[in-house]
């Protein structure tokens, strides 16, 4: 065969000492933030900045350097959030964060691995590690922010998408039952276990904080609006009108059962700290029980 | 071998193929191991949760094989040599994030004891059919790196081998072994631990501030920044430049998917092993890998005291296929004899490249059992002159 292949340019570092580099550093959280990679992708009114930013915060707050936290994400638009991050950060496959992030923890203990993604990347195609990894309790840390919808690939359903609603797949409304995802993480093991909204920031920085302090499989959810994708169909107007819903419809009740913590944001949003429990991770039994008797063997 | 906590059990032993390939893992530095259960590789699995606690290293049971495959490579990019094995079944679900662990250039091993497919086939039952798959089996392109054992001994000596070439070139290793040879015991010589050639991850000795993540040397690979050594590096399975930053354009595509094949075609010559047997004055060739290159080698020393002029080479690396040997061979004999567990898949590839110069005859099956070394020698007895 004569193979005549396309020609390759050669690689310019110049280009990535650009005008964004220049101005890194003049806003607080920089040094969280890689330089020259904002702006975002995300659009306006979407709620993934605020998560971002709250952990950001959550880090500040438990004075971790970017250099004991390690974010692992899935595909999606929350999966984007990793490359923003001033850290060791892995964009993995589709619903394959949790168990990237179950070796990467395994090996390095030490660090806090957070995981960054969707509902659709952690409930659907990424169920059953989700599951799995809380009945092992994995030193992992899981931030799922919920907008009811696939947002990058053009608002399709979702495993969170509320019965009736409509997105570009459902045209005619949606006639599945959603997961309650604060309820599936608790039943299958998970010892710290929350639900916010993006208007909620100041408790989701405390949620997020805490769960940064804790070992074991932690779950937070975080609703956040989807205007583009969720928002139009449904007639649920800009990325302010949905926060307005938040405000109005969330009610906090720390403790609740998470099976019974109600979601319809038009109605009621049950949110707070539902689950926060202690008991051994896989890692502490493996080195405790699993090593100890190989060892005296 | 209970209460035996050193990586490297030098001295004699009677192994398995599975359990030879779990010692090589262990002598080559590797201290994670996940997996899920499947016949035929279950053994090399049982033989790594029995010997890693001891030795430090951790060794996870996944959901399943995409699972598996995922925490291989978060364990790498966390510092550690990862392995796992699995037989077809399995690999089909690994190869999303064989894909992903291409693009991302991260070292591990996978062991794949091949049985017949497809689907759940013949669960405990040899076939030579992921040869191809191997090579092909996740979506775009990319170089691959595939070994294949023919003895216990050989599945101990060339799970270390895998792990070197993963390190060298940053990528998955394969390990294309069959069911024959997993489970199959024979004597296996563990030499002591300072004459095991053990090849180190390539580190950065760079400072932070200038490194370049992918950046390739001279042979196209760059040294690897592992997670919290604080270098943050930004890894994706997304189409990426040098920073590691995703790029979504034709040029970005051009230069790193054309340096992931040109890092593997371009090294060939230093992955690639052959055994070659009488094929000085040989005009027929039979040209084997695994089990099968047993059956081979009998057939050829029988038709050789019966006069005919056969040689064989024996394919100790799949991929990157041996083409320089193949089409020296081609301008002096006349016909090669590929015998497989398959319907031709090493077959296309010797027919590739021995072009007009000489035939090709695949002896195939389907699988099941592999082939009598009469059932060669008459191919061989056949087509020779």
């Amino acid at each position: 065969m004569i193979r005549r292949m396309a020609p390759v340019q050669p690689f310019d570092l110049s280009r990535h000492l650009s005008r964004d580099e220049e101005r890194h550093g003049a806003h607080p959280d920089d040094a969280y933030l890689k330089a020259g990679r904002i702006p975002h992708i995300w659009c306006a009114g979407c709620g993934l900045g605020v998560v971002l930013n709250a952990f950001i915060h959550a880090m500040k707050e438990q004075a971790l350097s970017p250099d004991q936290v390690s974010v692992v994400s899935g595909i999606g638009c929350s999966g984007r959030a990793a490359g923003y991050l001033n850290m060791d950060t892995y964009h993995t496959t589709h619903g394959r964060a949790v168990p990237f992030a179950t070796g990467l923890s395994l090996a390095r203990p030490d660090l806090r691995v957070t995981v960054f993604s969707g509902d659709g990347d952690l409930f659907a195609i990424g169920g059953n590690h989700l599951i799995h990894a809380a009945r092992r309790n994995v030193d992992v840390k899981v931030i799922c922010v919920n907008n009811f919808n696939y947002g990058m690939t053009g608002g399709q359903c979702a495993p969170t998408t509320p019965i009736e609603a409509k997105t570009s797949t459902t045209p005619y409304g949606n006639v599945e039952y959603p997961f309650n995802l604060v309820g599936l993480a608790a039943a299958a093991g998970a010892v710290y276990v929350a639900r916010w909204t993006t208007f909620h920031i100041r408790f989701l920085v405390e949620s997020m904080a805490q769960s940064l302090r804790k070992r074991g499989f932690t779950f937070i959810e975080v609703l956040a609006p989807c205007p583009t994708g969720y928002n139009r169909p449904n007639k649920l107007g800009l990325g302010l009108d949905t926060m307005k819903l938040y405000r109005e419809n969330s009610e906090i009740r720390h403790g609740c059962e998470p099976q019974d913590a109600e979601l319809d944001i038009r109605k009621r949003i049950v949110v707070g700290r539902f689950v926060d429990v202690d008991k051994p991770t896989f890692g502490e039994e493996y080195l405790n029980m699993v090593e100890r008797k190989a060892r005296a063997v | 071998m209970a209460g035996n906590n050193r990586a490297v059990l030098t001295g004699e032993h009677f192994l398995n193929g599975d359990e030879a390939s779990a010692e090589g893992a262990l002598a080559a530095g590797c201290t994670f191991f996940a997996g899920y259960p499947i016949t035929p590789a279950t053994e090399v699995a049982e033989r790594m949760s029995r010997r890693l606690p001891a030795l430090g290293g951790m060794y996870i049971q996944m959901e399943d094989e995409i699972a598996s495959m995922a925490a291989l490579l978060g364990a790498s990019w966390g510092g550690a040599k990862a392995m796992t094995s699995t037989s077809g079944p399995g690999f089909s679900l690994m190869m999303e994030n064989i894909g992903l662990g291409m693009m991302m250039e991260t070292p591990c091993v996978v062991v794949n004891i091949m049985r017949a497919g497809p689907s759940t086939g013949l669960p405990t039952l040899v076939g030579q059919a992921d040869v191809m798959q191997a090579r092909w089996g996740s979506h775009g392109d990319y170089g691959v790196i595939a070994v294949s054992p023919a003895s216990p001994q050989e599945m101990f000596e060339l799970t270390i081998t895998a792990f070197n070439l993963s390190e060298r070139y940053r990528q998955p290793v394969f390990i294309l072994s069959d069911e024959i040879v997993g489970h199959m015991y024979e004597k296996v010589v563990i030499p002591p631990a300072d004459r095991i050639e053990v090849w180190p991850r390539r580190k950065v000795s760079r400072d932070p501030s200038c490194y370049v993540p992918f950046l390739a040397e001279e042979d196209l690979v760059s040294p690897m920044a592992c997670a919290g050594e604080g270098y943050r590096v930004h890894v994706t399975g997304l189409t990426h430049d040098e920073m590691g930053y995703p790029v979504i354009t034709d040029v970005a595509q051009e230069r790193l998917v054309r340096r992931l094949v040109d890092k593997i075609r371009k090294n060939a010559r230093n992955i690639i092993r052959v055994e070659s047997r009488l094929l000085e004055d040989a005009d027929t060739v039979v040209v084997a890998y695994g089990c099968v290159s047993r059956s081979a080698r009998e057939a050829v020393e029988q038709a050789r005291s019966k006069g005919i002029k056969v040689g064989m080479l024996r394919l100790i690396t799949l991929w990157p296929f041996p083409s320089e040997h193949i089409r020296c061979l081609s301008e002096k004999v006349r016909t090669f004899i590929v015998p497989e567990i398959n319907f031709g898949q090493m077959a296309y590839e010797v027919e590739r490249c021995a072009g007009n110069r000489a035939q090709t005859v695949l002896l195939g099956m389907m699988g099941g059992t592999m082939h009598r070394p009469d059932e060669i020698l008459d191919v061989i007895e056949e087509f020779a002159r």
